[in-house]
């Protein structure tokens, strides 16, 4: 990141996105019995997904905060 | 099932060769049906091509009718002719391509003077090769598009190639450029379809790059140009202007030329569309299933349109054979082909501009090709996307406040014509046989089906047979009767509730009836809208539409959480005038009111007062408020600010307020509401029920009626209006213009000084409407219909009233006083530059009083726009939501709350991210904690 730069991950309006485990992953899998290609996606151009780093394979976490259900966990797969 | 998922389509045209292939039949005759009433062999209506003729069969496949698809047939033109739907692609690439060796014209040549040529030739230092070249008048140059290897191949070069090889000398010709756009064009193609996207913004570039180009750079001949002589004619222009036409012989030879490697260039696939193809020498016949001859009654044979326009074709094409074999002119021939390509082109489309449509006999066009499948009753839009169904009907509808909401009366006359299919079992044998009894009379039956699959029409003379006849096995097409569970439905469908399951109720009469509380939903009125109906016809059908469509479970909106079943008009007025005050009824009043409702204690008076029958004694009575509360759920404790005062429901009584649209109103009511959640959608129909009933006893007692007179202010009254409110507030305007122009007006923030003027005039002279309305509303005093209706939300507002009563008020285009006219006024009827209230839009007089000349104008100037803007609205609103449906029709949630698509992809890892269902909800909140810590704590805790 450039000097002087504010992170965009520190805005009230970006969600908290993080890269998960293979544990994690499996689980998640697991869960909801699909593959990683059935999960909604996110392109590795993404502003947050370069942030963080994230390579094209990776599946993000998303916490959101949610009028009605609180908190809220999205996972995408990052895509090309 | 196991289903399969579409890759891809692919287009591509029909060769000769393979029209031939898949041809069962050379249809040669114009003739349909021989003689002995069979089909002519080799005819149109050839027996290869399939069947319509019940006991026949194909000789193709073997199948009979019904069994056999039908096979496509051929005709052999006798001379090639265009295919209209080509027709501008067939000019597009002729113009693309060399006259002479058929590649694509490319590299931006420019065609030059000999003069010019001498020239260059003088200045220019010539390679020894190339002087040689030019000696021999040979030059070697690749044929190839690839020119960056030499080949050795020898030309002879005439002199359009001493020219070219003078451009490519000069330098001004690269082309190694033009092969590198080449590449270049051909990767994007491939590109685009890769993502299988348009490859026609590509290709244009080819086209454009064509156009500028007039000598070939692979032959070096110069190009002329070619005139597209609409619809299929082709004329080739030389420089000397000499016109050629290209007949379609000469038209395909050249497409011909276009080699494999170049039709790419134009985003084609050479094996499955060579342009050449366009251009047809063999016609294919589609099978007779596609175009099935009626019978008329008279037993007189109907062919199909697209029957009569081949017989045209085959006709014609026989003709031009006999003539051509016969030796006639080259004029006839000519004559005959132009007349051939005109059949073949209105068979496919009959609606091609600059030509005569085909007519019938009778003189009706003919529907061919094109005229089946397009349109709003084409193929696409009228049989594929969207089909007529059985078992549904349509009439006017109109009110019945004494039917439950859940149900629709049913005129006796469709009710006879719609029918549920009944297996006949062993426990509803003898009702079914009673049924089957009565024939065609109502509750009865229209067919039977015996367990042989055969269907029997039940008519005056068999049904007492067929109901003795009737058992286990068969099936009964039984009249639907009360009770039955059918869709209602009224368009446009913008919301779930536009559909509910309703039960039937057979009436007399001709409409559809419904209760006016189900009007919202389906946004109805009685003003001769019409509704459709469907009757379900399988047992999971009806117990869908009982657990997830019936009515009740619709009260609830998912839009808002809200009701939007519920009290309007006259339900709400009713129980507006029962509740308003302390009226007091004798228990025979009580009991009249509460007629049709299911109440059996009338529960202990409030008091006793003198009978106002006149006899002197005292007498128990009850209020209009306790009569309300019978039909309150037991038990409901509820609190809520009316539209008047609070409401306040104790036990299920109502303590105080008045019952007003905030209560009982659709959209609204806060006590539908709570029963629906708090005792269940049964409660909450049976109490919409019992309101409507019991408003509209009252309603009928105590008497209601809204007229022109009703408007009538007094004489006191109009003068104040017009001294108070509209005198006052026009001096107030003349005193600002005054202002303004003696430069005396302060600017507001922001604002020039016009503006500045323009926003305290409409101030001005909306205070002026508001206060003419309030003193018209003191006027008219509480008792008036009008101010009842208003207050209560019954129906119409305060500002409804005030425009009738009192004063119309300014006019606006845009949120401004109406200026637009003539210039500096908006109306000849005054001086220019009047600023003044009347001069721009201001209407004082009320509708009732009439309103002048240059008024009436200014409101429909007005209106104008308000009537622009709802038709603008509607449309776009109507397209964007056509488009959310297409985009969200197939999502689904599945069993552990994703929501997926087809392919089971997840769009959404729990439905709305909370799994809420919005109709369950309050308000946009998934539960309402205030609500649920007041059940808790108990009532009493305040609000
Ligand atoms: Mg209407
Ligand atoms: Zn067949
Ligand atoms: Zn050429």
């Amino acid at each position: 990141m450039k000097k002087g730069k504010i992170s965009i991950l520190k805005h009230e309006l970006v969600s908290k996105h993080e890269i998960i485990g293979e544990g994690e992953v499996k689980g998640l899998l697991n869960k909801y019995k699909i593959k990683k290609e059935q999960l909604p996606k996110i392109k590795s151009s993404d502003p947050v997904i370069k942030e963080i780093k994230a390579e094209v394979g990776d599946i993000v976490k998303i916490t959101r905060r949610s009028r009605t259900a609180g908190k809220f966990l999205s996972y995408r797969l990052v895509i090309e | 099932m196991r289903t399969k998922r579409i890759k891809g389509i692919k287009f591509g045209l029909l060769s000769p060769k393979e029209i031939r292939k898949m041809s069962a039949a050379k249809i040669v005759t114009a003739d349909t049906y021989g003689e002995d009433g069979f089909p002519m062999e080799m005819g149109l209506v050839n027996q290869r091509i399939g069947v319509i003729d019940p006991g026949l069969r194909c000789k193709t496949c073997g199948g009979r009718m019904g069994e056999c698809p039908g096979h496509f047939g051929h005709i052999e033109l006798a001379a090639p002719v265009i295919h209209v739907g080509y027709a501008k692609l067939i000019y597009r690439m002729l113009s693309a391509t060399c006259r002479k060796c058929g590649r694509v014209l490319q590299g931006c040549l420019f065609s030059v003077t000999d003069a010019e040529i001498e020239r260059e030739l003088n200045k220019r230092v010539i390679s020894e090769k190339l002087r040689n070249a030019f000696k021999t008048k040979a030059y070697p140059l690749s044929s190839n598009a690839d020119v960056t290897k030499e080949k050795d191949d020898k030309w002879v070069i005439t002199d359009d190639k001493e020219k070219f090889i003078i451009r490519i000398v000069d330098g001004k010709l690269n082309i190694y450029d033009a092969v590198k756009v080449r590449k270049r064009i051909l990767e994007e193609i491939e590109e685009q379809k890769k993502k299988q996207a348009n490859v026609g913004e590509v290709v244009k570039q080819v086209f454009k790059e064509a156009a500028k180009t007039d000598v070939c750079m692979y032959c070096g001949e110069r190009q002329k140009v070619i005139k597209y002589d609409k619809p299929t004619a082709y004329v080739e222009i030389d420089e000397e202007e000499k016109k050629r036409r290209l007949m379609p012989t000469d038209v395909r030879e050249r497409l011909e030329r276009i080699p494999d490697e170049d039709i790419a260039l134009f985003g084609m696939d050479p094996k499955s569309a060579r342009p050449e193809w366009m251009v047809l020498m063999v016609l294919p016949v589609p099978p007779v299933t596609a175009r099935p001859s009626i019978t008329l009654e008279s037993g007189q044979r109907s062919e199909d349109d697209l029957t009569h326009k081949l017989v045209d074709i085959i006709r014609i094409n026989q003709r031009f054979m006999e003539n051509r074999d016969a030796g006639a002119p080259q004029l006839i021939i000519e004559d005959l082909w132009e007349l051939l390509q005109y059949h073949v082109s209105t068979y496919f489309d009959n609606e091609i501009p600059r030509l005569p449509p085909a007519r019938h006999r009778s003189g009706r066009p003919l529907k061919t090709m094109t005229q089946r499948l397009k349109g709003k009753e084409g193929r696409f839009r009228g049989s594929l996307s969207g089909k007529r169904v059985n078992f549904s009907a349509r009439t006017v509808i109109s009110p019945n406040p004494d039917i439950d909401i859940d149900e629709v009366g049913v005129p006796e006359e469709i009710a006879k014509e719609l029918t549920i299919t009944v297996n006949v079992t062993e426990r509803n044998l003898k009702p079914i046989k009673a049924t089957v009894r009565r024939g065609r009379k109502h509750p009865g039956a229209n067919y039977v089906r015996r367990p042989d699959g055969k269907k029997v029409k039940v008519t005056e003379i068999n049904y007492e047979a067929l109901a003795d006849e009737v058992d286990i096995g068969w099936a009964v097409e039984r009249h639907i009767r009360d009770g039955d569970i059918v869709l209602f439905n009224r368009q446009p469908s913008l919301h779930r509730m536009s559909i509910m399951a309703h039960y039937v109720r057979v009436m007399p009469g001709k409409t559809f009836r419904l209760n006016p509380a189900v009007c919202p939903p389906y946004n109805a009125d009685y003003d001769g809208d019409e509704m459709n109906l469907h009757v379900l016809q399988t047992e999971e059908a009806r117990a869908e539409a009982k657990i997830l469509m019936a009515v009740p479970q619709n009260i609830i909106s998912p839009r808002f959480g809200r009701p939007i079943i519920g009290g309007i008009h006259d339900y709400v007025t009713g129980l507006f005038l029962l509740t308003r005050g302390e009226k007091k009824f004798e228990r025979e009043e009580v009991l009249g009111v509460l007629r049709n409702i299911d109440i059996d204690d009338l529960g202990e008076p409030a008091g006793t007062f003198k009978s106002p029958s006149g006899i002197d004694i005292e007498v128990p009575y009850w209020t209009g408020k306790q009569i309300f509360g019978m039909i309150l759920p037991k038990g409901l404790n509820l609190q809520f600010r009316g539209k008047i005062d609070d409401v306040i429901i104790r036990e299920g009584e109502l303590v105080s307020g008045v019952i007003d649209e905030m209560a009982i109103g659709s959209f609204k009511g806060r006590i539908i509401d709570r029963i629906f959640r708090q005792y269940g959608e049964e409660e909450a129909k049976r109490f919409i029920k019992d309101v409507s009933r019991l408003a509209i006893n009252y309603i009928l007692q105590a008497g209601f009626s809204f007229g022109i007179s009703d408007e009538d202010i007094p004489r006191e009254g109009k003068e104040q209006i017009r001294e108070e409110a509209v005198h006052e507030a026009e001096k107030k305007v003349d005193e600002l213009i005054r202002a303004y122009e003696a430069e005396e007006l302060e600017a507001l923030p922001g604002r020039a000084l016009e503006e500045t003027l323009e926003l305290l005039i409409m101030q001005e002279l909306g205070r002026a409407r508001d206060d003419a309305g309030d003193i018209a509303e003191k006027y008219l005093g509480i008792e008036n219909a009008g101010v009842l209706m208003a207050k209560s939300g019954a129906r119409g507002s305060i500002l409804n009233l005030t425009q009738m009563a009192a004063c119309v008020g300014q006019q606006s285009v845009r949120g401004e006083r109406i200026k637009r006219g003539y210039q500096g006024r908006t109306l000849p009827h005054f001086k220019p530059d009047d600023r003044s209230a009347n001069a721009h839009g201001f209407v004082r007089s009320s509708f009732k009083d009439g309103l002048s000349p240059t008024e009436y104008f200014f409101h429909a100037v007005g209106g104008r726009e308000a009537l622009v803007d709802t038709a603008v609205r509607t449309s776009q609103s109507g397209y964007f939501q056509r488009r959310l449906i297409n985009a969200l029709q197939d999502l689904e949630v599945k069993n552990d709350g994703t929501v997926r698509e087809t392919r089971d992809t997840i769009v959404q890892l729990k439905y709305g991210e909370d799994s809420a269902d919005p109709s369950k909800g309050d308000y946009g909140k998934v539960i309402d904690i205030d609500e649920v810590i007041r059940e808790a704590v108990g009532a009493e805790v305040g609000t």
